[in-house]
């Protein structure tokens, strides 16, 4: 299928997965999905030639509604669950700045 | 412990109050909770005030509702108005929720009191509950064993008799497997037969809402009053919930019922004697033992870890403590994400976005999501060929019966194959439910589980039906 996964590719993910893994962790995590991707080689022996994908169990198709008002969330109970909220709006730290 | 047919009828018909009932559940919750660990929350004073109101309505002539009075547990990932859910996770412990799943309200308007939120492995990941956040659930049948999951918790609520019936999710095994370990009856329905909105997202293509009970016919019951189609959920099958209590009593006979003969290894001979004793009291209900061939199951497991860990790196990429659940302050946005991410989830969650991620990333999405979509095509495809032959299909629900704590915590493949028997059923779609039949080793539950295609819940629940005579 593929070579085996190295560190270096576990920390690429791990940032693309907004998780900052400890290099302990990092190892750790390197092996165990190492492992993991060995057993899933046993698919590598299958003849996968001209088979569809399947991406969902039950085909349902253009699933839309008719474009009238309905009743939607109560704005101070959504925003009042958020770790910072302000004027009606979510709060963030500044978005500049930061290193990916 | 009262059925909950049993009180449905007591309450509808005056003999018993819905308080009285509750009361009776609140008792036991109160003497064993504090050992089982079923619940992350037990809302008694909401329940006394809804058991008083519908008790008021009965008694003011008003027509009883087709669960009224009895007590369900939901597990913590089904979203409450105003009363926290946790998927039994640090990163949205103390959420609550601005708005009710809709199996919530259907439960709520057929006149079910909900005694609390039940424990799960983080965001229903996992076999054994060992994953939540908040400690363990233990099995009531045996408290040093695990009672199976992620919906440890619902299983151990009813088997303990905390509740009547409960609620739990189904993504890869995690309603039928705590079922079979726990002894009670689990139901994964067809996907699309119940709605998910409100169920906070696993794995969007596999994962199912369905019932615990006691009994089949309990678990037919409540399946009734929360299936059927909600345009909330996108991908709810657009037709009327089907009548199941009405096959309950037709039996088996002149039936087609598979028996796998590629089944995967591993399963402990105490379950597969308990499986060739169902196939017996089938054969002797009149029904026909069919040899069917699943060739392509023994690659379920790789399918469904690739596909679940993919769709749930995607589902909890909201997890950054913006817009709910806790936030850990840094200098700038990404900082906050990593941290916030970092120190909420769990090691299986993060092992899972991990293993997600990577399956879906440039480079490698071919070889791995890709084939895995395929892998799910070639499953469906077995089981379309097996159902030309048979109306159902028997395997065990799980390979052993309830294993001890920190057996398999250090290694994440055998955890996962405790769902290698689960698993097909979602990849495939279609339903499938776990009932007890008989003692296993060291005289714990075995579960039998009947599988049958795409909205073939009838066929299903006859033979589900039939085994429990007999069993």
């Amino acid at each position: 299928m593929t070579e085996k996964i190295s560190q270096e590719t576990v920390i690429k993910v791990s940032r693309l997965a907004r998780l900052s893994l400890s290099p302990e962790q990092a190892e750790k995590m390197t092996a165990q999905l190492a492992g993991m991707l060995e057993h899933f080689r046993d698919i590598d022996a299958l003849d996968l030639a001209g088979v569809e994908p399947m991406t969902q169990p039950y085909p349902i198709k253009n699933v839309l509604r008719e474009d009238v008002e309905v009743e939607s969330l109560n704005r101070e109970e959504v925003l009042g669950q958020a770790p910072a909220a302000e004027s009606g709006r979510f709060r963030v730290p500044p978005t500049i700045g930061f290193d990916v | 412990m009262k059925k909950l047919v049993e009180i449905v009828a007591a309450v509808g018909g005056g003999s018993l109050t819905a308080t009285s009932v509750l009361e009776e559940h609140l008792d036991r919750i109160k003497a064993r909770e504090g050992e089982i660990h079923a619940f992350n929350l037990v809302t008694a004073e909401q329940a006394r005030t809804d058991a008083a109101k519908i008790d008021a309505d009965i008694k003011a002539g008003k027509s009883a509702g087709p669960l009224a009075g009895v007590p369900i547990a939901l597990k913590d990932n089904m979203c409450t108005r105003g009363i926290e859910t946790t998927c039994s996770s640090k990163i949205l412990q103390g959420w609550k929720p601005p708005y009710d799943a809709t199996v919530v309200g259907k439960l709520r308007a057929a006149g079910a009191v909900v005694v609390g939120k039940t424990n799960l492995d983080e965001f229903a990941m996992g076999s054994s509950t060992e994953n939540s956040a908040f400690g363990p659930t233990k099995n009531p049948l045996d408290v040093s064993r695990v009672p199976g999951g992620s919906s440890g918790g619902s299983a151990a609520a009813v088997s303990a008799g905390f509740a009547a019936a409960s609620l739990g999710s189904d993504t890869g095994g995690s309603i039928r497997q705590p079922a079979a370990l726990c002894g009670v009856v689990g139901v994964k329905p067809t996907y699309g037969t119940v709605s998910r909105y409100g169920l906070v997202a696993f794995a969007s293509s596999l994962d199912q809402i369905g019932p615990f009970t006691q009994d089949v016919r309990d678990a037919a019951t409540l399946l009734e009053v929360i299936a059927g189609h909600d345009p909330l959920d996108s991908t709810s099958i657009p037709q009327p919930a089907a009548s199941l209590v009405s096959v309950l009593d037709h039996g088996v006979k002149g039936m087609r019922i598979g028996r796998v003969t590629d089944l995967p290894e591993g399963c402990e001979p105490d379950v597969l004697a308990r499986l060739e004793a169902a196939f017996d009291a089938m054969r002797d209900a009149g029904a026909t033992i069919v040899d069917v061939k699943l060739p392509s199951l023994q690659y379920c497991l790789t399918a469904y870890y690739l596909i679940a860990p993919a769709e749930a790196s995607s589902n909890l990429a909201r997890y950054d403590g913006v817009r709910y659940g806790n936030r850990v302050d840094a200098p700038d946005l990404n900082a906050m994400y990593a941290a916030t991410r970092e120190s909420g989830f769990g090691e299986e969650v993060k092992r899972r976005i991990m293993l997600g991620t990577y399956a879906l990333s440039a480079g490698y999405f071919d070889a791995y999501y890709g084939k895995a979509l395929k892998v799910r095509r070639l499953i469906a495809d077995d089981f379309a060929s097996a159902y030309a032959k048979v109306d159902a299909i028997l395997t065990p629900t799980s390979p052993s019966v309830a294993f001890k704590f920190g057996s398999k915590t250090d290694n994440p493949l055998a955890m996962y194959l405790c769902d290698v028997f689960t698993i097909p059923t979602n990849l495939a779609g279609h339903p499938a439910m776990s009932v007890p039949f008989g003692l296993g080793a060291d005289s714990m539950p075995v579960g039998i589980q009947v599988l049958a295609t795409t909205l073939g819940e009838q066929s299903m629940f006859k033979v589900a039906a039939e085994l429990e005579r007999a069993s």
